[in-house]
């Protein structure tokens, strides 16, 4: 019996962790210069293969040829770790989210913890300490300003984006994301609740929270993955590029590729959470419940119902990148403590008293 | 003196950023749908589509030796071109023609006529030097080539980009 489970989550970890998020990171790449250049005018990569598909391909075998150029004045043992501990927490927390329904009656979710969102903050946290080795085992200047903005930063947001989530886990009472996507499913997404139990009063009464939650948990998940409104940890006109500056080759492409697993990432979060992860809206293909048997068919097209809402998030994430200038740092710590930390706690305490009064 | 700019005073909804994002947004997909759909032209997209036909009369592109239209070369290895081309790009070794050839009243032509198109730098005084109209600027521009030596153009490769060209020639025409 055990061995079947392990064989099952292997077989999962290689098609969602390997053939679906790693190609989506190096396409998010090609989308991101291609939306750019349409946003300014211009083509962007469109030689390599079809429409330049192939793009992320040739990048990648530069970044494999180019020399790893490792400077005398690092400290190479964390200078060498830090690159991997961007990449690699931002893969773990794949683990919990639920790219599916059910597929041949086993559940879409590498590990179906009962800690989702609390197992996401944990693992997401260690990013930072990728960032700040990197900016100071390089040491240099400009990697390591861009160490100290990362820290501040990244655990000044940690805070809104953990509070903002405790409105949609008082709302479900749940902390398993496979439930919480399923009483969405049933009930109205936390955004859309136009079907099943959600078409209520109290239903449109906590969209207002919900809202509030989802505007907090979005932009500070801009903040986490650096991005570009806040992307002052490399902020390429103060800092040449910040934390990575000394990093050559394939050690620069884990930073460059960590960023765009964050967003991915980040957006299956934020898609789970309040839009009703892999469910179709209206109920439409609802199974009955988490147990019952679904047909192969449906099953895949909650998994292709996931990833397009994914992309759908990734497109948003990209536009919003090329539309708004970069947050001054003062702006940046006011928007984070002195804005976002009061509204979150605030929302916590209106949703507790919408529950309590309707 | 210092001038003090005074700040705007925002609305509260100014200061939600929303509005503002909402604007901004208005703008780049603007730009995004405009560019999809096709109706910004903005870049030619270069080894498909060429400006040639836009190039104006008075282009510099690469020099090269004309014949008139009796087919005789035109030019008569004066060595004037050589002299004046401030990279000396030009090399040519002059020949006398033999008095059996049909065009034997003429002294001398170019054995060897080489540019370097390595050294060229495409300042036309050539063209302006050249007292028999022999030696033109035409547009071509893309000069490739996988060596140097593939780089320097000879008599041949120099006639055949400069081709026949009818008009007038001072003093080697038959009829004068």
């Amino acid at each position: 019996m055990d061995w079947q489970i392990i064989i099952a989550a292997a077989i999962k970890v290689v098609v969602f962790v390997f053939l679906i998020t790693l190609p989506l990171v190096a396409m998010s790449v090609w989308a991101e210069r291609r939306v750019s250049a349409a946003i300014q005018d211009r083509v962007g990569p469109n030689r390599v293969g079809p429409f330049g598909l192939l793009q992320a391909v040739a990048d990648g075998l530069k970044f494999l040829l180019k020399e790893d150029f490792t400077p005398d004045h690092v400290r190479k043992g964390y200078f060498w770790l830090a690159p991997a501990l961007t990449m690699v927490p931002a893969l773990l927390t794949c683990a919990v989210l639920p790219f599916g329904s059910k597929l041949f009656g086993e559940k879409m979710v590498i590990a179906d913890l009962d800690v989702g969102p609390l197992f996401v903050f944990a693992i997401a946290s260690l990013t930072v300490y990728g960032i700040v080795l990197a900016g100071w085992a390089s040491n240099s200047k400009y990697p390591f300003l861009g160490g100290v903005r990362a820290t501040s930063q990244m655990i000044s947001y940690e805070i809104s984006l953990g509070l903002s989530v405790v409105p949609l886990v008082m709302i479900y009472g749940e902390l398993n994301l496979g439930n919480i996507v399923m009483e969405q499913a049933k009930n109205g997404w936390a955004l859309l609740p136009l079907w099943g139990e959600g078409l209520s009063v109290k239903g449109f009464l906590l969209t207002i929270p919900l809202f509030v939650s989802f505007i907090i948990f979005t932009v500070s998940m801009f903040a986490e993955t650096n991005r570009l409104p806040f992307d002052l940890p490399e902020c390429e006109t103060e800092l040449v590029a910040g934390y990575h500056t000394e990093y050559s080759s394939m050690k620069f492409a884990l930073f460059f590729l960590g960023e765009y697993a964050a967003m991915i990432i980040g957006s299956g979060l934020a898609v789970t959470l309040f839009l009703g992860g892999w469910s179709l809206p209206f109920g439409w293909l609802t199974p009955e419940s988490a147990d019952s048997v679904i047909p192969w068919w449906v099953g895949l097209i909650h998994i292709a119902t996931f990833f397009a809402k994914v992309i759908g998030f990734i497109l948003f994430f990209i536009v919003i990148r090329w539309t708004l200038p970069r947050f001054r740092y003062d702006q940046l710590m006011r928007l984070g403590w002195v804005f976002f930390f009061e509204i979150a706690l605030f929302n916590v305490v209106l949703t507790a008293l919408l529950l309590w009064l309707v | 003196m210092a001038k003090v700019v005074e700040r705007p005073k925002l609305k509260w909804w100014e200061q939600l950023y929303l509005p503002a994002i909402a604007a901004g947004m208005r703008v780049t997909l603007g730009h995004l749908i405009k560019n999809i759909s096709g109706k910004t032209k903005v870049t030619m997209q270069y080894p498909e589509e060429k400006w040639d036909e836009h190039l104006p009369e008075y282009y510099r592109g690469a020099p090269a030796l004309v014949t008139d239209e009796q087919d005789r070369e035109r030019c008569v290895a004066c060595q004037l071109c050589e002299f004046i081309c401030p990279p000396r790009a030009i090399t040519i070794k002059p020949e006398e023609i033999p008095s059996d050839d049909k065009w034997a009243k003429v002294e001398k032509r170019p054995k060897v006529f080489e540019i370097d198109m390595i050294r060229c730098i495409y300042c036309g005084l050539c063209e302006e030097v050249c007292p028999e109209q022999a030696i033109y600027l035409r547009k071509d521009y893309a000069i490739v080539g996988t060596s140097r030596a593939e780089m320097v153009h000879d008599q041949d490769r120099l006639y055949e980009i400069g081709g026949k060209r009818v008009g007038l020639v001072n003093k080697w025409n038959e009829l004068k």
